[in-house]
């Protein structure tokens, strides 16, 4: 099996670049493949990104697609492109296991999920189901039945979660395209402590048909990648209204392509001050600021009540997670991951009219919220208060306060997907050392604007997602 | 949210075993300690939310809309 390709190691090309070469065929869609079932069997056992490889159904998907072309057959804009998707997006063939032990045992999914059909009918080839932290409820990439996602920047430190195996595929350079989830912060997470690009859209634009679900009213679906322009080829092909998603917004497909480079000279951005400003290390706020000064902003905006919104959404997610998952709880409690065992019982536990204020809030908060987009485009803050802890740590000390990692990773994601806001989370590498994220976050509908802005700090250099070096 | 309960009456080890029953969930004693960590640090959630004045038409959303 060759990687090579008129002289390219395919396995590490952008989606965009393998699409344009498989649709002029400079290179054939089985040789991109290989490439990259060869390279995830080299490096994959050092990350743990993967739970299963699909390489006969891979090959003979870039097979249909080379037979295609030969036809003279248009191919789509994902032509010929691998990817591999968190496994709780139902696939054919597979339980979906939502990383859980119990799911497993699950009749297989009789078909794949809307997201990946969709990116299969734009070309792109799905190479795999990936790792993630037990039924989504977690931000560090540790799993008890599937062992951990390692950091392939820094194996020793956590890949993040609960989309672990989604940042740790995509920064390994397994697949330069993943989908993942984020109900607090999933695809925010990962992608700061991997340095990849992520999107999460705003709540109700990506169908989550045939995924396995954590709390309804705050699951996203997204995907994750290495390039700005790569995430808008993917997050194009894969919008689209769709009546099997009870919360898909019936809205037609928004492309965000056509203006990426339109530039950022007409929007106003601010930095979320307040609560967005403190309770981090440092270094989450000086990436934030590195932003802010490649993009002119000197404006800051408070983002009114943040504290209690993260506290709502913790309180929500406690409640209807629980509620998903009480009679697995009844039956089977051994089973679960004990970490996630404990928060889902104690979620359960909840009395409703604590969990009813919480939703009640959230409208409040919503409107206050919508006012702030009347002033700005963008609002910028940190994806996470510090870089990757050590793989295993289960507290850190923010502001001097000694803290749960798995509870308080998502500080500062969590009040932004509470109301459903789009969100590009975008690499930021102040130094030698491990990356850090940054929220470019729009009013609702709004992807277009995070997109330019993301493309416009990329092209001047001061976000960006490298391969790890792992040879 | 730190996880220091902001009632001192609230007892979630008392707590939790008594509403165990109601949801038909068997508890390990083991995992206790755990439990009532975390409902401690939803207690504290729960008190930061209350505390905020809301009218009475400020109506939860069966579905959020973006």
């Amino acid at each position: 099996m060759s990687e090579q390709d008129g002289n390219r190691d395919w396995s590490l090309a952008p989606a965009a670049s393998i699409a344009a070469a498989v649709a002029d065929g400079s290179v054939r869609a089985r040789t991109v493949v290989a490439a990259a079932l060869d390279r995830i069997g080299r490096i994959d056992p050092a990350v743990n990104a993967f739970t299963a490889v699909l390489a006969d159904r891979a090959l003979a998907g870039a097979d249909r697609l080379d037979t295609a072309r030969d036809r003279g057959t248009p191919l789509g804009p994902l032509a010929g492109v691998p990817f591999a998707a968190k496994n709780l997006f139902d696939i054919a063939g597979l339980p979906t296991r939502a990383g859980s032990r119990i799911n497993r045992e699950r009749a297989p999914a009789e078909r794949d999920a809307t997201l990946i059909a969709r990116m299969e009918a734009a070309g792109a080839i799905l190479v795999g189901a990936l790792n993630m932290g037990e039924y989504a409820y977690d931000f560090t990439g540790e799993n008890i039945h599937d062992g951990n996602t390692r950091n392939p920047h820094d194996p020793g430190r956590m890949s993040g979660g609960s989309s672990g195996g989604s940042g740790g595929a995509v920064a390994a350079g397994l697949v330069p395209l993943a989908l993942a989830s984020d109900t607090n912060g999933s695809i925010r997470v990962p992608s700061a402590f991997c340095g990849c690009f992520g999107l999460k859209p705003t709540y109700g634009r990506l169908s989550r048909a045939g995924s396995f679900p954590f709390v309804g009213s705050l699951d996203h679906l997204g995907p994750m990648g290495r390039s700005a322009g790569d995430l808008a080829l993917a997050y194009d092909a894969m919008q689209g209204p769709d009546p099997a998603d009870p919360a898909a917004a019936r809205r037609d497909p928004e492309p965000v392509r056509p203006s990426l480079d339109a530039g950022v000279a007409d929007l106003r951005i601010a930095v979320a001050g307040g609560f967005f400003a403190r309770g981090g290390e440092a270094d989450a706020f000086a990436a934030v600021a590195a932003v802010a000064g490649a993009l002119s902003c000197t404006r800051t905006v408070e983002i009114p009540e943040a504290a209690r919104a993260r506290a709502s959404a913790y309180l929500i997610t406690a409640a209807e997670g629980a509620a998903l998952h009480l009679d697995r709880l009844r039956a089977r409690a051994g089973d679960f991951d004990p970490a996630v065992r404990d928060r889902l019982i104690a979620g359960a536990m909840l009395p409703a009219p604590l969990v009813e204020r919480a939703q009640r809030f959230r409208r409040w908060y919503r409107a206050a919220v919508l006012d702030l987009f009347r002033e700005v485009d963008i609002i910028l803050a940190p994806c996470t208060p510090c870089r990757a802890p050590r793989s295993g740590q289960t507290t850190f000390v923010l502001d001097g306060v000694e803290l749960p990692v798995r509870a308080n990773v998502g500080l500062f994601t969590q009040p932004i997907s509470f109301i459903g806001l789009p969100v590009v989370a975008a690499p930021v590498w102040l130094d030698g050392g491990l990356p850090l994220g940054v929220q470019i976050i729009a009013a609702p509908w709004r992807e277009d604007l995070a997109f330019r802005v993301a493309r416009y700090l990329e092209r001047a250099g001061i976000v960006r997602a490298p391969v790890a070096n792992l040879a | 949210m730190t996880d220091t309960p902001n009632d001192p009456a609230f007892d979630p080890d008392t707590y939790a075993r008594a509403v165990a029953g109601l949801l038909g969930l068997p508890i390990d004693p083991a995992w206790m300690p755990m439990i009532a960590a975390n409902l401690r640090v939803l207690h504290a959630a729960a008190d930061l939310v209350g505390a905020f004045p809301l009218p009475d038409e400020a109506e939860a959303a069966p579905v959020f809309a973006a």
